[in-house]
C-alpha cells in the first residue's frame, strides 16, 4: 500500500499553492544526505533537523531527483521521525539531489527545505562497523593457536568432567550386554550447522567404542549430506577399532527430510528395535521431547546433548544425561583426548573469562555513565 | 594428500566465507550466493540420489528378512513412488498438492500435536519433589504457570509481574551464560576445523 501511494503521489505533478497554511508549515531544517555507509551501495541517509514548531505536521515528504529522473516522491517519514533510509530504486555512482517538505493532516504542504549537496551512493570494501568482531575473532584465533601450540610442548591440560560423557562408555557396554543396539540420533540440521558438525565428531568415538565392543548403532538420518558423512565417520570409527567386518552401511540411513515424520520414524525404530542406549545429540527443535519421551518410555538409557538452549529443559526432563552447550562442541576434544583438541577448550575458558570481566567493567562503568565498553560489544 | 586435500578445501573456503562476512561489496556477495545457494543446492540434489539409494536398500532388507514392522517399510516405499510419479506425472498439480495439503500436512500436524501430552508426562516426572534443586523448580514452575493465565492475575495482582521478573532476569541471565557459551564453542570449533585440528567429522584424526 504504501508503495502504491509512493507511486501515486511520485506521478502526481510536484505544484506548491502558497496559501495561508502552507505558509505556516514549517519545512524541516538542517536537511543532510549521505552514501549508508558499510552496505553493498544502492541506499542513501538522509538527516535532518524537525522544525520548531510541529504542532500542526503530520510527517514529511521526501523528494529525489537525478539526471535522468524528474523530481519525484521517493519517500515518506513520520514527524517523530529525523532519519531516512532510502533504496527505494536507487542505483551506484549516480548523483542524487534530495528536498523534503512537512505535510499537515490536511493534506496542506509547506515549502521546499533548503537543498543539501548531491549524493551518490555506492558500495563499500569493508565494514568498518564490525572491526570490533573482527579483532575479538583474530584475540581469539591467537589463543587457540597458542594453546595448541604449549599442548604440543607437552604441557598437561586440567579438563573438568562432564558426566555426560563419562556415560557414554557405560552406556556403550550396557548395550553390549543386553545385546541390544545403540540409536544415534544426530539431530535434525544440515552438515553447514556447527551443532551438526559436532555431532559428527562425537560419532567418531562411539562408533569406535561400538566397534570395540562388538555392539550394533543405529544412525538414522534426516539430511542426505549429513547421512554419507555419518556412513564415512562410522565407517572410519569401526575400521580404527580393527572391525571393519562389523560395519553395517544399512544402520547408517536417510529416513525423510520432513521433521515430524522424521520424529514418528525414529520413534517406530525405537519402539521396536527397543535400543538399549539413545544418544540424541545435535541440533534439535520441537521434535526433542517427542523423540526423549519416547525413548524413555522404552527404558533406554538415554544422552542427549544439543546447542538449542530452548531445547535443553526437555532434555533434562527425560533424559538420564544432558550435555548442555559448548559441552557438545566439547565432547569430541573429551572423548578422543587429543591435547591439541583439549587446548582449544582452554581457549574457550579464556575467552569467557574475558568476556566475564567486560561483563563487570562494562556494568560497572555504564553506572556512571561510561558507555565505551558495552560500545566495543555493538555490532552495527 | 586423500587427507590433506579436505583439510586445504575446508581451510580455504572457511577463510574466504569468514573474509566475505566483513566485505558487503556486491562481488562478495555474489560470491556469497554462489557457493551457499547454488553450490549447496547441486551437492543436495545429488547427494538425494544416495539418499534414496539409501531409504529403498534399508526398507527392502527389512521387507525382505520380513523383520517386525516390515509392513510400515512396505508403506513407506510405495508412499514415497507414489509421490514421486504423482508429481512427475501432474508436473506438481492439484492433485500432488492435495496429498501433500490433506495426507502429509496433517499426518505432520498429527506427531506436533502429541508434544501436548509428552510435556505434561516429562513435567510430572520432572517436577517430582526430590530434593532442593528439584523443589525449587516445581515451586518456581508453578509460579510461572499460574502467572501466565488469568487465574495467576486474579489471585494476586503482582502474579504476572513476578512471572516477569522470573522470565526475564534469573532465567534470561542462564540462558545468555549458556549462549555466550554456545558462541565461543561455535567459533572454537569453526577454528579447529579451518586449522585442521579437529577432522573426525572427515572420518580421519
Amino acid at each position: 500500500m504504501l508503495i502504491g501511494l509512493l507511486f501515486f503521489f511520485g506521478q502526481m505533478p510536484i505544484t506548491v499553492v502558497a496559501t495561508t497554511d502552507s505558509i505556516s508549515l514549517k519545512p524541516p531544517t538542517n536537511l543532510r544526505a549521505m552514501d549508508t555507509p558499510n552496505d553493498h551501495g544502492e541506499s542513501i541517509t538522509l538527516f535532518w533537523d524537525r522544525p520548531l514548531d510541529i504542532s500542526n505536521i503530520e510527517g514529511y515528504q521526501i523528494f529525489r531527483e537525478a539526471e535522468d529522473e524528474s523530481l519525484h516522491l521517493a519517500g515518506y517519514a513520520p514527524v517523530n521521525k529525523t532519519e531516512y533510509l532510502d533504496q527505494l530504486g536507487l542505483r551506484n555512482n549516480v548523483e542524487y539531489q534530495y528536498s523534503m517538505r512537512s505535510i499537515n493532516p490536511e493534506g496542506v504542504v509547506s515549502i521546499f527545505s533548503e537543498l543539501p549537496p548531491v549524493v551518490t551512493a555506492y558500495p563499500q570494501w569493508f565494514k568498518k562497523n564490525e572491526v570490533n568482531i573482527l579483532i575479538m575473532i583474530i584475540i581469539y584465533l591467537g589463543l587457540v593457536v597458542y594453546f595448541v601450540r604449549i599442548a604440543r610442548k607437552g604441557k598437561k591440560i586440567f579438563l573438568r568432567r562432564i558426566p555426560g560423557l563419562d556415560a557414554l562408555e557405560e552406556a556403550v557396554g550396557r548395550a553390549t550386554e543386553m545385546g541390544k543396539p545403540i540409536l544415534y540420533v544426530p539431530g535434525i540440521w544440515p552438515m553447514d550447522e556447527i551443532g551438526t558438525i559436532a555431532a559428527m565428531n562425537i560419532l567418531k568415538p562411539v562408533s569406535k567404542k561400538v566397534a570395540q565392543y562388538e555392539s550394533r548403532i543405529i544412525v538414522p538420518c534426516i539430511d542426505p549430506i549429513v547421512m554419507n558423512v555419518a556412513q564415512q565417520t562410522v565407517k572410519e570409527g569401526f575400521t580404527e577399532a580393527g572391525r571393519p567386518d562389523r560395519y553395517n552401511q544399512d544402520d547408517v540411513f536417510f529416513l525423510t527430510s520432513a521433521q515430524f515424520a522424521y520424529a514418528a520414524g525414529v520413534n517406530g525404530i525405537m519402539v521396536r528395535e527397543k535400543p538399549a542406549t539413545n544418544l540424541f545429540l545435535g541440533v534439535f527443535f520441537a521434535e526433542s521431547l517427542l523423540l526423549a519421551e519416547t525413548g524413555n518410555a522404552t527404558g533406554a538409557i538415554q544422552i542427549a546433548g544439543t546447542d538449542r538452549v530452548p531445547q535443553l529443559p526437555f532434555f533434562v526432563a527425560a533424559c538420564d544425561y544432558c550435555i548442555m552447550g559448548e559441552e557438545l562442541y566439547a565432547a569430541s576434544a573429551y572423548l578422543s583426548e587429543d591435547p591439541r583438541l583439549i587446548s582449544s577448550i582452554k581457549a574457550q575458558d579464556w575467552g569467557k573469562m574475558a568476556i566475564l570481566i567486560s561483563l563487570f567493567f562494562g556494568s560497572v562503568f555504564s553506572i556512571f555513565g561510561l558507555r565505551f565498553i558495552l560500545s566495543w560489544f555493538s555490532a552495527g | 594428500m586423500r587427507r590433506r586435500l579436505p583439510v586445504i578445501i575446508a581451510f580455504g573456503i572457511g577463510f574466504l566465507m569468514l573474509i566475505q562476512y566483513f566485505i558487503p561489496h556486491p562481488r562478495s556477495e555474489e560470491f556469497y550466493n554462489v557457493i551457499v545457494q547454488q553450490w549447496f543446492i547441486i551437492i543436495f540434489a545429488f547427494m538425494y540420489i544416495f539418499a534414496l539409494r539409501s531409504f529403498f536398500m534399508h526398507h527392502i532388507t527389512k521387507v525382505k528378512r520380513k523383520k517386525e514392522g516390515y509392513i510400515f517399510s512396505a508403506v513407506a516405499m510405495v508412499s514415497v513412488l507414489f509421490m514421486l510419479l504423482s508429481g512427475l506425472i501432474t508436473s506438481r498439480g492439484p492433485f500432488f498438492d492435495s496429498l501433500y495439503n490433506y495426507m502429509i500436512a496433517p499426518l505432520q500436524g498429527t506427531m506436533f500435536s502429541l508434544l501436548a501430552f509428552f510435556i505434561a508426562s516429562a513435567a510430572f516426572r520432572a517436577f517430582r519433589a526430590r530434593n532442593v534443586q528439584a523443589t525449587l523448580l516445581l515451586v518456581t514452575a508453578t509460579i510461572v504457570m499460574i502467572g501466565r493465565v488469568p487465574i495467576g492475575d486474579y489471585l494476586w495482582r503482582g502474579m504476572p509481574d513476578l512471572v516477569e521478573w522470573i522470565m526475564t532476569v534469573p532465567s534470561m541471565a542462564a540462558m545468555r551464560g549458556i549462549r555466550i557459551g554456545v558462541g565461543l564453542g561455535a567459533v572454537a570449533t569453526a577454528m579447529k576445523i579451518m586449522l585442521g585440528i579437529e577432522r573426525s567429522y572427515m572420518g580421519g584424526e
